[in-house]
């Protein structure tokens, strides 16, 4: 229907935004009438992720021509920026940035360089960045995924786990059942992504692969690979975030500094 | 008159000097000096949020003095290691916070964490000295409120602690539990002369179990002395 009205792909990619942000917009008018209040963040959220995707497309073009050794910078601002995100969502944990940019690090950086150096990602900028930002993204949401859902079983067990440091118990010891349950929540949807393939989903990178031509056994195949590379990275961020993060939630003295009303 | 044995009149096991906890905004506990001998029983009596509790973390050391320190059996707290001091000042809470599993698994898990096997004869004492003869496997799941807390006494008694510090361990329970629980306390301490700081606002409980009592009002000692002095002044 939009194409009746506009005729240039600029003006009509403008369009299609329009309408996808009214209808993402539709959904917060929902949640506020029910007391949920996404209003600014969401607006905020739509407006920078807009102006971020037109910009990376801007400089795409660029991007592309420059020489491959570029693409670990990008792919390093990628994970610096993807911790910085992630550790906004992980409020009163110490020393949230520094946890998930390790994490983010090894888990999708250690990914990447490993399946690059194996042929499986070509070094080509046009394969090497956006599958490697996927992997970075992926491993992104589980990181804020562990890290969030560790806090919240941690100030809500904050009795058990001080019961079990003042029978003499190691910290660890004492938020071990968090840890693990956070790291099982955080690979949800990684694991899901891996089971619905092909039967709930048909993912973007495949179906460009299938428009630019590729053999559609091929783009399945590699659409797996890609989905299997996101578990990887994504296991390995969670491992390495709540095994970071389990130690310091707690002071020298090994005293549970996640307290209600502290964060 | 307190049930209790009197204390050795020399040993000072716990000695707190000068222990103050202030937070952003907000004195919590302040200039606390006092001393507990091997055997005695204090209790900390005052008003909701003259600082009772408070004091008994910064004793286990679950939080951190901004001022003063513990001395325990002469030595500054702040010289062993963590996890042997919280062994050693042995914490009950309000709530008995009770690890999934059988009441033997919540009875191994502090011997456990210095990699100990506590016997099932040594669980069956504990458990007979809190009156739960019986209950060894049962699942915690299925407990009273006041069988749940005597395990919790009973699983810190595991670990052998020096001394009890018992945090309005009856406030959280009807009257019925609470009876039962009060006098499983008071025979364990009895039996194995136990030192024990208890916190309660309790007065006809602090009689019962303490031999002295200090009183607390926004987080500093307002008087001190004995159980009758200290809470029928």
């Amino acid at each position: 229907m939009l194409n009746h009205f506009f005729h240039t792909q600029l003006q009509l990619g403008l369009a299609q935004a329009a309408v996808a942000a009214f209808a993402a917009f539709a959904v917060v008018l929902l949640a506020r009438r029910r007391g949920i209040h996404l209003e600014g963040e969401t607006l905020i959220a739509m407006l920078r992720g807009l102006v971020q995707i037109i910009a990376v497309g801007s400089v795409l073009v660029i991007l592309l021509r420059a020489p491959r050794w570029t693409s670990g910078f990008l792919l390093t601002a990628m994970i610096v920026a993807a911790a910085a995100t992630s550790a906004r969502r992980a409020k009163g944990l110490p020393d949230a940035f520094r946890v998930s940019s390790w994490a983010i690090a090894l888990g999708a950086g250690f990914v990447i360089a490993l399946m690059t150096f194996l042929g499986v990602i070509d070094t080509a900028m046009t394969s090497l960045v956006p599958v490697g930002s996927m992997l970075i993204a992926n491993a992104m949401n589980t990181n804020s995924l562990a890290l969030n859902r560790f806090r919240s079983d941690v100030l809500t067990h904050v009795g058990e786990v001080e019961t079990a440091l003042a029978l003499g118990a190691e910290p660890r010891n004492s938020v071990s059942p968090y840890v693990q349950a956070s790291f099982e929540a955080s690979l949800i949807p990684a694991i899901d992504s891996l089971r619905s393939l092909g039967i709930v989903w048909i993912p973007g990178l495949m179906a460009g692969m299938l428009l630019s031509g590729a053999r559609p056994v091929y783009a399945a195949v590699y659409q797996f690979v890609v989905l299997a590379m996101i578990f990887a990275a994504s296991g390995l961020t969670s491992l390495t975030s709540t095994l970071l993060i389990r130690g310091g939630v707690f002071s020298k003295a090994e005293q549970l500094l996640l307290q209600p009303g502290k964060s | 008159m307190a049930a209790t044995p009197a204390p050795s009149p020399d040993a000072v096991i716990l000695r707190a000097e000068h222990l103050g906890r202030t937070v952003p905004g907000k004195v919590l506990v302040q200039d606390i000096d006092f001393a507990v001998r091997r055997g005695e029983v204090l209790a900390l009596s005052g008003p909701s949020g003259s600082g009772k509790s408070s004091l008994l973390r910064l004793l286990n050391r679950l939080d951190e003095p901004t001022s003063g320190t513990v001395f325990v059996e002469g030595v500054d707290y702040r010289n062993i290691a963590p996890r042997e001091l919280r062994r050693k000042l042995g914490l009950v809470t309000q709530r008995p916070y009770l690890f999934p599993g059988t009441v033997a698994d919540n009875l191994r898990f502090g011997p456990a964490q210095r990699g100990a096997l506590l016997s099932q004869e040594a669980i069956d004492n504990l458990l007979s000295e809190m009156g739960l003869q019986g209950y060894s496997g049962r699942d915690v799941a299925h407990l009273s409120g006041g069988e749940a807390q005597r395990v919790s006494v009973a699983r810190t008694l595991a670990n052998s602690p020096l001394v009890l510090l018992l945090d309005e361990p009856t406030s959280a329970l009807d009257d019925a539990a609470k009876l039962e629980v009060e006098s499983s306390i008071q025979k364990v301490v009895r039996d194995q002369s136990l030192t024990c700081v208890v916190v309660t606002h309790d007065i006809a409980q602090a009689a019962r179990l303490a031999h002295r009592a200090l009183l607390l009002d926004f987080g500093r000692i307002v008087r001190a002395g004995s159980v009758s002095e200290v809470l029928h002044a």
